[in-house]
């Protein structure tokens, strides 16, 4: 026997899913509190925290979504066509968030059908990312190796309800994004947003822990029973906690503590899901090792992503390092 | 209405692919050139070179984001509409696209950053570095795409198991036959492509008289790649359907408009030719020369379609068509820069006001070129995704239906309809305005960071 490198590869992609949401959910974050900006160079400067970076910030996606094709491929082939149109839509609208940053600086003329697309843009590129998670949770109809259910299978009361819950969440990373890199009147402002998706990212929360036992019965029984329930119970209390201290931060004068507290949410999201679902990756029908791509591929890509991921943390970490400190007007080159 | 989730799904990858092919095609060539630029500057200190380079960064700016944009919808293709194709065929390919996400984009997307804003922030060197790192990274990305889809057209180092393709040895799959041929030949008219917009420009600003010298450095610096570049292209093709006729003969069939095999062959010229009746209408043909071009023989043979059964043949009108404009772009570019060393060598190349009226005319030549190329490669490979193995109408998802395609399409439609007009405009505006001289003031920030970066670099750059 070779060895499995399936664990490996969960670990991996998992890491980059979570950057991805941390990160880019930062920067479409900000795109959807870009809109409420108090004024013109309020938006600019809004603007400006994102611009170095966010190419780089949805570099993840790509790695994430050829990352699962590589190492989960029947993953990839069952679950992306059942979300043909939130796929589509989410890439449309990271089309006109994407080109924004472009075109806004350069056309008077154009610039508030642009400044509109940037913050629209991000808004429903966030939800259809929390329809495809909704989606995955309530799991699909498959045949063999293909998806059998119809292209809009996806749409469910829970599905839209992860959407939403979605854009608050990233709403909150933004916000706390925005609390580090601004200061004054807009900073203010900032953490009043924060306050108020923090209160959604809550409720949403519950009512997720609430619905997705209530709706499925493995789910249940994975929590609920003994001795399960003596491990998983820090789960909840500690989202408790991160929640209540990241109420505090966001009124203190605390700078940077609200984005971590917001990261610290997300990531115990992330455990929550991962506890109901394992080890499936097609929920409810193949698990990770029946979705494997064979030991050659994953080896073969092992290689090199276990040499090039430490490097691009490197230059990633550069990159902002270059562009730290707080942002005091508009970033432009044109 | 009947409406084909295949031929829907393929009129939707041509749609994404032929826009998204345009920017690699100008920026691969373009990260090249700034990395020059910056190279010349740093090493030379001339302010000519800062000022070029500034100059055509901010159009690459411009090109990389929508190159970006339109790329990210490229691999999520393969799972919404083929996802047939993908669970046959990932364990062989996944790794070549992982790899290019990991050696490539983020390489790119990084530095991009720097390369763009952080000319005050960073040391002159590692400014330069950038540059570098972008050229190098858009480089890896032709490398891996090319790989994978060189790997479509000629298959080997896999073996099949359950319908499923598994990789044998990963030096075959990458390094498969017509592997090194796409790449060179992708490179070169990518290269090209871009030569022929930076002359172009150039000789545009140069007949309004403006930055005289940036001008004629741009015209001149074109001018000596593309001596080199358009005969080594026009041996390469060559080589290429040398390759592809070993390879992949029906293709080859296709291009040269041949239904039936006679020996020796005529070159046809032109014609129209119908798929259902197997023959060239109207067919201009000059006698053995297509012997000779592709067996470099008076009398050598080639198949025909019809050696191949009807379900097997690939459609003749686009390539054959697309493969004409092709060669014909070719013989016009050449021709172009024959002049323009000729009048260069003679000491009239500023005076000649008519050459400098063609150049921008030639300018986009290199798109259509690399757009009516791949035409010629894609429907000559039809009807099949993995050559000989896999069919099209196989690869598809089995759960979309017509009507779920012909909505997204129609999207796809609207949106790149809105977006690349108004990208190209963008681009156009920027090169209208010239190279900016009050860009040119390259006073270096200690290689820390300036107390207030943002405020700095923004002040550093006048407004638009
Ligand atoms: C500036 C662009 C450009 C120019 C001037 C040429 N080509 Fe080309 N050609 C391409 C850009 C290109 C391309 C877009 O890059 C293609 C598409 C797929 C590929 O591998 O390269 C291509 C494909 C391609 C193929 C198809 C190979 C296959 O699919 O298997 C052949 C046979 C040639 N070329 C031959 C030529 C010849 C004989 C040329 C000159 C006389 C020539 N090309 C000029
Ligand atoms: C970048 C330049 C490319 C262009 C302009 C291009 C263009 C096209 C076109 C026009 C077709 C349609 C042929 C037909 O329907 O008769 C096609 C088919 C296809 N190409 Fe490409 N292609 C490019 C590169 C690639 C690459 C890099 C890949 C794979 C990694 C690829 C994968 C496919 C597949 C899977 C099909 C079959 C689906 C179909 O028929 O539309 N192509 N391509
Ligand atoms: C199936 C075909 C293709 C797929 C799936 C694909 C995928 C992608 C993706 C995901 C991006 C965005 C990268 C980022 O986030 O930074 C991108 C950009 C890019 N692609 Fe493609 N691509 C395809 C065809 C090609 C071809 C044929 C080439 C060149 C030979 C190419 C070269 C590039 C380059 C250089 C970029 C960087 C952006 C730019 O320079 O415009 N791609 N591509």
């Amino acid at each position: 026997m070779v060895l499995d490198l399936v664990p490996l590869w969960t670990a991996l992609l998992a890491l980059a899913v979570f950057y991805y949401v941390v990160f880019d959910g930062f920067d479409l974050g900000v795109g959807l509190l870009y809109g409420f900006a108090p004024n013109e160079a309020g938006q600019a400067i809004v603007m400006s925290s994102v611009v170095p970076v966010w190419d780089g910030n949805e570099t993840w996606l790509v790695f994430g979504g050829l990352g699962l094709l590589a190492a989960f491929p029947l993953a990839f082939a069952i679950i992306i066509p059942a979300v043909y149109f939130p796929i589509l839509i989410m890439l449309l609208a990271l089309v006109f968030r994407g080109v924004a940053f472009e075109f806004r600086f350069k056309h008077q003329g154009l610039r508030r059908f642009w400044d509109r697309a940037f913050a629209v843009g991000s808004a429903v590129a966030t939800f259809a990312q929390g329809v495809v998670l909704g989606a995955f949770i309530q799991g699909f109809k498959v045949d063999g190796r293909h998806f059998a259910g119809t292209s809009f299978d996806w749409v469910t009361p829970f599905a839209l309800f992860t959407g939403v819950a979605l854009m608050f969440g990233y709403g909150l990373l933004g916000a706390g994004w925005l609390v580090l890199k601004t200061e004054g009147e807009l900073q203010d402002w900032a953490r009043r947003a924060g306050r108020l998706c923090l209160i959604a990212v809550v409720i949403a929360i519950f009512a997720v822990s609430i619905w997705t036992p209530l709706a499925n019965g493995d789910i249940a029984r994975r929590w609920f029973s003994w001795p399960n329930i003596g491990f998983f119970s820090p789960v909840p209390i500690i989202t408790a906690l991160l929640a209540v201290a990241e109420w505090y931060a966001l009124n203190r004068r605390q700078e940077l503590t609200p984005f971590l507290g917001a990261i610290g949410l997300f990531l115990m999201s992330f455990i929550g899901i991962v506890i109901s679902l394992w080890p499936m990756i097609v929920p409810f029908h193949y698990t990770l090792w029946q979705a494997a791509s064979s030991g050659s591929t994953q080896a073969f890509l092992l290689i090199g992503t276990l040499f090039l991921l430490p490097i691009i943390l490197m230059y990633t970490a550069w990159s902002y390092w270059v562009f730290r400190g707080k942002v005091r007007g508009d970033v432009r080159y044109h | 209405m009947h409406l084909d989730p295949v031929l829907l799904s393929r009129l939707q990858w041509s749609w994404v692919i032929a826009w998204h092919i345009l920017l690699p095609a100008f920026t691969v060539g373009l990260a090249s050139y700034i990395a020059v630029l910056e190279g010349l500057y740093f090493f030379t200190g001339r302010e000519l070179w800062f000022r070029i380079s500034g100059y055509w960064t901010k159009i690459f700016a411009v090109s990389f984001g929508m190159g970006v944009v339109s790329g990210i919808i490229m691999p999520f293709q393969f799972g919404t509409n083929w996802s047939r194709f993908t669970d046959a065929t990932a364990d062989v390919l996944s790794p070549l696209m992982a790899y290019e996400g990991l050696m490539a984009f983020f390489l790119e997307a990084s530095f991009l950053g720097v390369l763009l804003f952080g000319r005050r922030l960073v040391p002159s060197w590692a400014h330069f570095l950038a540059a570098l790192m972008v050229a190098f990274g858009t480089l890896l990305s032709s490398f891996w795409i090319l790989a994978t889809n060189s790997w479509m057209q000629t298959p080997q180092g896999y073996h099949i198991v359950n319908g499923r393709f598994e990789p044998v040895d990963w030096i075959a799959v990458i390094f498969n036959p017509s592997f090194p041929y796409r790449l060179l030949h992708n490179v070169t008219a990518f290269y090209i492509t871009t030569a022929f917009v930076v002359m172009g420009v150039g000789a545009w600003l140069l007949r309004r008289e403006r930055a005289t010298e940036d001008a004629r450095m741009m015209i001149l610096m074109a001018l000596d790649l593309l001596i080199i570049l358009v005969p080594l292209q026009i041996f390469l093709g060559d080589q290429h359907g040398l390759n592809t006729l070993e390879y992949q003969p029906a293709k080859v069939a296709a291009i040269e408009g041949r239904y039936d095999t006679v020996s020796p062959m005529p070159l046809t010229l032109f014609g129209i030719p119908d798929d259902k009746a197997a023959v060239m209408r109207n067919a201009i043909e000059i006698p053995d020369l297509g012997s000779l071009i592709l067996t470099h023989s008076w009398n050598g043979t080639i198949k025909g379609l019809k050696e191949w059964p009807a379900d097997q043949r690939p459609p003749v009108g686009p390539p054959f068509f697309a493969f004409r404009v092709m060669v014909g772009i070719a013989f016009i570019m050449l021709f172009v820069v024959v002049v323009g060393e000729i009048l260069r060598v003679r000491g009239r190349l500023w005076e000649a006001a008519w050459f400098l009226r063609l150049c921008p005319l030639v300018a986009p030549l290199g798109f259509v070129a690399v757009v009516a190329g791949w035409v010629t490669t894609e429907v000559g490979r039809q009807p099949w995704t993995v050559y000989g193995l896999l069919r099209t109408a196989d690869s598809v998802s089995p759960s979309l239906t017509g009507t779920d395609v012909a909505i997204s399409l129609a999207l796809y439609i609207v949106v790149y309809l809105i977006m690349f007009p108004t990208g190209i405009g963008f681009m156009a505006g920027l090169v209208r305005r010239g190279p900016q001289p009050q860009e040119s003031r390259p006073e270096l920030v200690e290689s820390g960071r300036p107390r207030r970066p943002f405020e700095d670099a923004a002040r550093a750059v006048p407004d638009s």
